[in-house]
């Protein structure tokens, strides 16, 4: 186990939007077999953290490797490899509306295999069982419920069993039934299939039950990692704060106060957006 | 501090005129890359494949075949009516078929074709994509391994590319043969010695010039329709905005291109 490389290593990642510094100095690594839970509130910069961590964005510095190969010097072929290794359940499911939920299971299968449709179908039902969603490849995601369309984000997400899963907010929307047995499917995924597990949640229940070590973000700057307990006991003002739900009191800047009552405008910034490429 | 207007004027003509010059070069890119997967997604194991082509020219072509003769057959009636009216006036009416011919097989099949196309499907593949930007789709499609110029972009393009002469082709034999059943009555001639006429009239180079151009058509409809959607921001008032933008920036582009085109080819 100790000698395997580490499944994700963050070193000194640095990133903008437009003037703004969104991440600062973010180190981090993950384990292989291991449930790494990002947690932070709204704004923290843990959907872009995740954004680097998938290739959808790229740093203005610092280093990210995936499975051991950095990810912002591979190939386009080597980034279609790792990417195949790699699963990720969006907060939305993102299932394709227009695909039954057995072709968009099926479909990473179809575009990346030779395998036959029989085999395709077989494991396609295979991944619907480990999700308990057995029966419901037919439907199209229009017809599900909020915890199935995850369910099923999920059974997409590990069809090609994967080494490295991506969650982003599981529990987000979904009634604190449905989202502890989210919990208890990401538990059981892990165990059955032996795959480091990273998990971007702001529920602190669902992170407690689950986490093996939490990386608090605050700001864009890593204000913890470490295990639960530690966590759980820290003694940093602001990760209590967020931990009992306190709300903190931001800081006033007269002068920024005042600009923005008169209604300067800040410099324009750069949409998130127009960073992407492609498509 | 406020600038004075004549600074704002100029400064809001630098950004769009900036914006507008970064959505063509996003045209050309996708366009690009789109060819590109069309003839190296083979080798890139990335192939396009068959049957999305399939499915894209059954969407595009044949579910756009009632309209398109409906629309060729009122263009054919009203270019006969149109011309026997005009040539009137010199007592020339005999000639109306030279005009009709010409002038559906150059120009008004392949217009036809490409607004109906755009309406139909260049606003479909729009709100399509700006439908799967917002719900994710896109960057599920990214983190899967499968490029989404390749998978959601190449497949419409190149049926596009082949269907829409193919529509074209079949809105010229449908617009000649509407506008012959009326002159054929109209100066009591037969419809074979029409037929006659119009297969002597017409040379090979026209009917290649309307081809060709509904070939163009077919790209620029694809890929303003990909570039609209590609752009969504806002949610779903935004795919409603990008949905109108794509149909008119697509049928605007098809006639200036047309009129290029022509001016080019013709003189």
């Amino acid at each position: 186990m100790s000698t395997d490389p580490p499944s994700v290593e963050v070193i000194n990642l640095n990133t903008h939007y437009g003037d703004r510094q969104v991440l600062k100095n973010v180190s981090l690594t993950v384990k292989p077999g291991e449930i790494f839970v990002i947690m932070g509130g709204s704004g923290s910069g843990k959907t872009t953290l995740l954004n680097h961590l998938l290739g959808l964005l790229r740093p203005s510095s610092g280093t990210i490797r995936i499975l051991g190969r950095e990810i912002n010097a591979l190939s386009a072929l080597d980034m279609q490899d790792l990417r195949t290794r790699m699963g990720v359940a969006f907060q939305s499911g993102a299932l394709f509306s227009s695909m039954s939920v057995g072709d968009n299971i099926a479909l990473p299968l179809r575009e990346h295999t030779n395998l036959d449709e029989t085999t395709i179908g077989i494991v396609t039902r295979l991944k619907l069982e480990v999700v308990s969603l057995a029966g419901f490849e037919h439907l199209m995601p229009s017809e599900l419920s909020g915890g199935m369309i995850k369910r099923a984000a999920f059974a997409r997400a590990i069809v090609m069993d994967p080494r490295l899963l991506f969650c982003d907010e599981p529990s987000a929307g979904l009634d604190p039934v449905v989202a502890s047995s989210i919990d208890d499917l990401i538990l059981r995924l892990r165990d059955a299939m032996g795959m480091s597990i990273i998990v971007v949640t702001h529920d602190l229940d669902s992170t407690f039950k689950i986490a093996d070590r939490i990386c608090v973000l605050d700001q864009g700057e890593v204000l913890a990692l470490d295990t639960v307990d530690a966590i759980r006991n820290s003694p940093n003002e602001r990760i209590q704060n967020l931990l009992n739900r306190r709300t903190e009191e931001a800081e006033i800047d007269p002068d920024a106060y005042l600009r923005r009552l008169l209604g300067e405008k800040e410099k324009l910034r750069d949409e998130p957006a127009s960073r992407r490429n492609g498509l | 501090m406020p600038s004075s207007s004549p600074t704002l004027m100029l400064e809001r003509l630098g950004r769009a005129a900036a914006r507008g010059l970064s959505e063509f070069g996003f045209a050309a890119t996708l366009l690009g890359q789109a060819l590109y997967w069309l003839v190296l997604g083979h080798w890139r194991r990335q192939p396009v494949r068959a049957a999305a082509v399939a499915a894209q020219a059954m969407d595009i072509g044949i579910a756009a075949l009632p309209i398109i003769t409906v629309l060729s057959t009122t263009i054919g009636l009203m270019l006969a009516i149109q011309g026997i009216y005009t040539l009137k006036t010199f007592g020339a009416e005999s000639r109306v078929t030279l005009g009709v011919a010409l002038s559906v097989v150059r120009e008004f099949a392949p217009l036809i074709t490409g607004i109906l196309v755009a309406g139909r499907s260049g606003s479909a593949l729009a709100a399509r994509l700006g439908t799967m930007r917002i719900n994710q789709e896109i960057d599920s499609l990214t983190v899967m391994g499968i490029n989404p110029v390749r998978f959601l972009v190449a497949p419409p393009l190149a049926a596009m590319m082949i269907l829409m002469p193919l529509l074209t082709l079949w809105a010229d034999l449908v617009g000649l043969f509407a506008a012959g059943l009326y002159i054929a009555i109209e100066l009591q001639g037969s419809m074979a010695s029409y037929a006659d006429e119009v297969l002597s009239l017409l040379k090979l180079n026209d009917l290649l010039h309307g081809l060709a151009k509904s070939a163009i058509f077919g790209v620029l409809v694809t890929i303003v329709g990909v570039v609209n959607g590609a752009s969504v921001s806002g949610g779903a008032e935004g795919v409603g905005r990008m949905t109108t933008r794509s149909v008119v920036h697509a049928i605007s582009a098809i006639v200036i291109t047309d009129m290029i085109f022509v001016f080019l080819v013709t003189r």
